[in-house]
């Protein structure tokens, strides 16, 4: 052993290296202005862009028309913003690995965390858990100050009624998980704007594309689009030609976890 | 120490590296050289488990890189000087590595000042120039006071000091009994440098040996010889077993010392204008060595 003293050769438990390689990735995180300028932005805007489509819509609240049209969902119509924070942790999960391709830094990184798998799985914890913590903030945030402004011309709801709490809590859910894919999709393609370009496609392009075709297509197809379907968390009540909420968000990290097991296949087994 | 066994690397059919076996000694300064695409690079990236080689090994201390315990602690290694995120600063950049080996935070100060960036760890690595990311990324091979360092060409586009600095380095680094690997493609540079040299073109072994073993076997002495009787002092010098080559009255002689040649020209009663010796430098031997290993030559030798 030649050059290798007695401490070199500890070797740390699997644990013990899994959560060094978070701390690791968790300063790396913290460390970057551009991280904490998006989210700060994408909080602001919305909370914001929330308040401002929450009275737009319960401008037009009728009492008469809620018998026979959809039922008015104070809940959901506070929600209207989250696209934003969806948007901006897609974009910095896919970041979070991607931004390493183009310095060399990743082969920095991996000089240090040489198990590929560890790196992958600590960079999807650590991100996971800012999403989860991010998503739960903001969707409390833009539930109470949606309710404040709907509650000048309709009736609003309260975390009380059956179903809010879930929608809410679940939206912040729902966002760490697309915050997951994200980094899985920035692990596969490892550039930043194919990674960003595949998840704005699957949150809005194609979901978009998918209202044009006919019926009989649309509404299967919109049902099981994994990302479609994980927003019914946002929802209190049942949709039409929708999964409920609990199976929505099912679908959608069972899509996540086949995205991460082709990433983590790429990334551990095919070289450099 | 770091050992090579009959190692390949094969990229989409076309071989990088082939069947090189080379040890890197702790201790000494060997230097990797080699013109450009002779696969100094993907050899070292091998022995940093960031390609897998085709056939045979790369191990640091008998381990795989992948199967070190502590990774930094055992190997440091600067492969690209920009390899830093441009919006992180210097000390959240070292922090980061030194948390992933759980290495003492103290460790990101040390090394700071150890390579005089102490005073812009808070500035963000896409403002440095070229040099101080050649520090910062010296900083964290440093970092776990590793046994084993890689440099892979560490002096590229450095200013003088800069360059002074990385040799000294390097020199102090083996001296406190560390192995040092430094690829190069200047063999001025190694000359100054290495003990130690591994030569490789076209991804094969060329030479393995000490610098000085190197430096004798491939220097000769050509002493030039201006005469009005070029062919008349050939024939003599011919005699003294020198090999000569004749040319508006130069005589470019080989194989004999400068001094022998003037007393042959007295005795044979040559005038001769001018004697001087030419040594071949390292730079021309080493070009010598790897003529038929550079990837694109250029179509007339610039000499």
């Amino acid at each position: 052993m030649t050059g290798l003293d007695a401490a070199v050769l500890v070797r740390p438990t699997r644990w013990a290296g899994f959560s060094a390689a978070c701390h690791s990735e968790w300063i790396k995180f913290r460390s970057l202005h551009s991280n904490r300028a998006a989210l700060t932005g994408a909080a602001v805007l919305t909370v914001a862009i929330g308040a401002l489509l929450a009275m737009a819509t319960s401008s037009h609240f009728h009492p008469g028309l809620v018998a026979g049209q959809a039922a008015w969902d104070p809940t959901s119509v506070s929600l209207m913003g989250i696209g934003v924070v969806e948007l901006a942790l897609a974009v910095l999960g896919v970041v979070m690995i991607s931004a390493e391709y183009p310095t060399g830094l990743i082969w920095v990184t991996l000089s240090a965390v040489p198990l590929r798998g560890r790196l992958l799985a600590a960079k999807t914890a650590v991100f996971a858990l800012v999403g989860l913590v991010v998503g739960e903030l903001l969707s409390f945030a833009a539930f109470a100050v949606g309710q404040v402004v709907i509650s000048g011309s309709a009736p609003t709801a309260s975390l009380g009624q059956p179903g809010v709490l879930r929608a809410v809590a679940g939206t912040g859910l729902f966002l760490a998980v697309i915050g997951m894919l994200g980094v899985a999709v920035g692990a596969l393609v490892r550039s930043t704007t194919g990674g960003v370009a595949v998840m704005v496609a699957l949150m809005f392009v194609l979901p978009g594309l998918g209202q044009v075709l006919p019926e009989s297509w649309r509404d299967p197809m919109l049902e099981f689009w994994p990302t479609q379907a994980g927003g019914q968390m946002l929802n209190v009540a049942p949709q039409a030609h929708a999964l409920g909420p609990w199976a929505g968000l099912g679908l959608l990290v069972g899509f996540t976890a086949l995205v991460g097991a082709a990433a983590a296949a790429r990334f551990v087994y095919a070289e450099s | 120490m770091i050992v090579v066994e009959n190692m390949s690397k094969r990229f989409a059919g076309a071989k990088a590296v082939s069947d090189l076996s080379f040890v890197v000694r702790p201790g000494v300064v060997t230097g990797f050289l080699g013109p450009n695409g002779a696969g100094k690079t993907t050899t070292m990236r091998v022995i940093m488990g960031l390609e897998a080689p085709t056939s045979g090994r790369a191990t640091i201390g008998g381990f795989a890189y992948r199967d070190l315990p502590v990774p930094l602690k055992a190997v440091g290694a600067l492969l690209d000087a920009r390899a830093a995120h441009p919006g992180r600063d210097a000390r959240s950049h070292l922090a980061a590595l030194a948390a992933s080996n759980r290495l003492a935070k103290s460790r990101v100060d040390e090394v700071l000042g150890l390579v005089g960036l102490e005073t812009v760890a808070h500035r963000r690595a896409g403002t440095f120039s070229l040099g101080m990311g050649q520090r910062l990324g010296i900083a964290a091979a440093l970092l776990g006071d590793p046994a084993v360092l890689l440099f892979d060409e560490p002096t590229n586009g450095l200013d003088p000091e800069g360059i002074l600095w990385i040799r000294n380095l390097m020199r102090d680094l083996a001296a406190e009994g560390r192995a040092v690997l430094v690829s190069s493609h200047l063999m001025s540079e190694m000359a100054l440098t290495a003990d130690h040299l591994v030569v490789i073109g076209r991804g094969r072994l060329i030479a393995d040996e000490p610098l000085e073993a190197f430096v004798a076997r491939t220097s000769t002495e050509t002493v030039l010889v201006r005469t009005p009787e070029p062919n008349r002092l050939a024939a003599v010098l011919a005699g003294l077993g020198a090999y000569t080559t004749t040319g508006d009255g130069m005589l470019e002689v080989v194989g004999v010392e400068a001094s022998v040649i003037g007393d042959a020209a007295l005795a044979a009663g040559a005038a001769i204008h001018e004697l001087t010796p030419v040594r071949a430098s390292l730079e021309e031997a080493f070009m010598e060595l790897t003529r038929d290993c550079v990837e694109y030559a250029a179509a007339t030798a610039l000499r």
